[in-house]
């Protein structure tokens, strides 16, 4: 029997994204609420962690109101291109960045808040602005937490069910994910893709679970 | 020059006390030490005239620049006060060489002229072999040579330094004084040194600001501090200072002496300003001030002997209740036998006892 490989190879492609858009952001939300003092820094600081707490079929049915094809960014999406943003694989990587970014946010700050205040007070006296402080100094001294927390995002976007169900819905070959295709796999009795999918999927977890490990390892010594 | 009136107030947490430094000083080029116990306000004065701390009312001039006023609420940023700041843990970036660390401090300099003055900077401070080395890989030495050698290649306008000396051993510190020496020699810069080692005071500073509870509360030369101390709370953070309470039994204002009575006996005494006769005051006497002798004599009094201790140039006798005085060791060698049969006595010069006010450190 042939496999099908488009759900694994859309997963891949779907993680990936959602991992770099969840890195961009993640690092930016994680630097305002680590250095910066502002009205509402506690109301940031909840929303950014709701993914994590909330189920992912609420966090599926908040999307479909945000971006579904009534909705007013939806309708603004699909003005723009001529295609509704809804069940497509543009809505799987929103879902799984939405995952994502809380996980990046929590690291990314606590290893942001881990460095030596003396050190960018150093960079600050020598005349570094705020730009190059971040970029010279924070992330690199944050580096390889930041790393974990990646590779983390990273494992957490490939394993994204229920929002993207939601949102992005079960179409074979355009929308259906590893996920997504391990359960309609085991729902029509297809042993041999769901067993197939399933190693694939808890080797590569495996893998990224161990490095980031290892980078938060190579941290602490 | 920098002269800063500051004032900064903490209000107290559920689980710490308040604090409000309020302090007002200027600081010529050379070194003026910041000198004080732990959590007096040193290093908060420090992080206030970096730019690190705001703080709630005042004014900071550097060379007539405002940097600070609370009034019109100018603030400058960190980055453009021209301050060289060595950090107690020297703050080295730990992800970059010594060399690369030199770099950061002078991006803005032109690459060429950037090079040289990095060079110059490492072989100014005998660091040119250690230059592509990371922190982790130098000596706690060179890494503070290393952090002054960043602080200064930016050529700032003052220099602030957090205990410099802090955790280093004797030849470490030798060095470092030496080095400190040799920037006040050619900088000509106020620099500010924070440190709670009195010795070091003495040894490097100009100017003495003594810090209590966040505020300043006697300033002066080293030679200044040590001649008058002005208060047992200064007595107290210098150290080496006998303390004492003594009552005025006389006073002779024309011959500009006293009389009083000190640890039970009467003893001729300075002329004491301000004083009536019956008076409570509070004396220090610093113990290389005093003498010890085997024999009576003009205010010598008798007390007995109850420890001593070895020290490299004079022998510290102890003869209780607070009087502590330093014997150079040959003297020391020639009375000792004689003493010990007849018993010791200590001799107090009349104008070894300095009147200080009670006030206490907090």
């Amino acid at each position: 029997m042939q496999i099908d490989w488009f759900p694994l190879w859309l997963s891949l492609e779907v993680a990936t994204l959602a991992t770099l858009i969840s890195l961009v952001a993640g690092i930016w939300l994680a630097w305002l609420l680590s250095h910066k003092d502002f009205a509402g820094k506690n109301v940031l600081d909840a929303i950014t962690t709701l993914p994590l707490a909330l189920p992912p079929t609420v966090l599926g049915y908040y999307l479909l109101v945000v971006i579904g094809r009534t909705s007013w960014l939806g309708g603004a999406w699909e003005a723009i291109t001529g295609s509704p943003l809804v069940f497509t694989w543009k809505a799987a990587v929103i879902a799984s960045t939405l995952h994502a970014v809380p996980l990046l946010v929590k690291s990314t700050r606590a290893a942001l808040e881990n460095v030596d205040q003396s050190y960018e007070r150093a960079a600050r006296s020598l005349g570094a602005s705020e730009w190059r402080l971040f970029w010279r100094i924070s992330i690199p001294l944050a580096r390889r937490p930041i790393a974990a927390a990646t590779a983390l995002a990273f494992a957490r976007s490939l394993g994204d069910f229920g929002a993207t169900l939601m949102i992005a819905g079960d179409i074979p070959g355009r929308t259906q994910t590893a996920a997504i295709a391990i359960y309609d796999a085991v729902e029509s009795g297809n042993t041999i893709l769901a067993r197939t999918l399933v190693i694939v999927i808890s080797i590569l977890t495996a893998a990224i679970v161990w490095l980031s490990n290892w980078l938060e390892e190579r941290r602490a010594r | 020059m920098i002269e800063a009136n500051i004032s900064k107030r903490f209000p107290a947490g559920p689980e710490s006390a308040g604090f409000h430094l309020q302090i007002e000083f200027e600081a010529a080029p050379g070194v003026t030490a910041l000198y004080g116990p732990s959590g007096s306000g040193k290093t908060l004065t420090l992080d206030t005239l970096a730019g690190f701390v705001k703080p709630g009312s005042g004014r900071i001039l550097l060379n007539d620049r405002i940097l600070f006023d609370g009034a019109s609420g100018v603030h400058l940023p960190p980055q453009t006060r021209s301050c060289g700041y060595v950090f107690q843990n020297y703050a080295l970036f730990p992800h970059m060489t010594l060399r690369e660390n030199l770099a950061f401090a002078a991006h803005e300099v032109p690459r060429l002229e950037r090079h040289r003055r990095i060079a110059e900077q490492l072989d100014r401070f005998k660091l040119t072999s250690m230059a592509g080395r990371y922190p982790h890989e130098l000596s706690g030495g060179q890494k503070q040579r290393g952090s002054i050698a960043r602080a200064l290649i930016a050529e700032p306008r003052m220099i602030l330094l957090d205990e410099p000396a802090r955790g280093m051993d004797s030849t470490l510190r030798a060095d470092l004084h030496l080095l400190i020496h040799e920037l006040r020699q050619t900088l000509k810069l106020p620099i500010l040194l924070v440190t709670h080692d009195a010795e070091e005071c003495f040894a490097l500073a100009d100017r003495v600001l003594v810090y209590d509870a966040g505020r300043i509360i006697h300033r002066g030369t080293p030679a200044e501090l040590l001649q008058n101390p002005g208060s047992a709370a200064v007595a107290q953070l210098l150290g080496g200072f006998n303390l004492f309470e003594a009552d005025v039994v006389a006073l002779d204002p024309g011959r500009q002496t006293s009389r009083v009575r000190f640890l039970g006996d009467e003893i001729a005494g300075p002329h004491l300003r301000g004083c009536f006769k019956g008076d409570r005051i509070a004396l220090c006497i610093r113990p290389e001030e005093l003498r010890v002798a085997d024999r009576p004599g003009d205010n010598r009094i008798r007390r007995p002997l109850l420890r001593t201790v070895e020290r490299p140039q004079s022998v510290r006798a102890d003869f209780g209740t607070g009087l502590i005085v330093d014997v150079p060791r040959d003297t020391w060698q020639m009375l000792e036998p004689a003493a010990a049969q007849t018993g010791w006595w200590v001799e107090v010069p009349s104008a070894s006892l300095r009147q200080i006010t009670r006030q206490l450190a907090s």
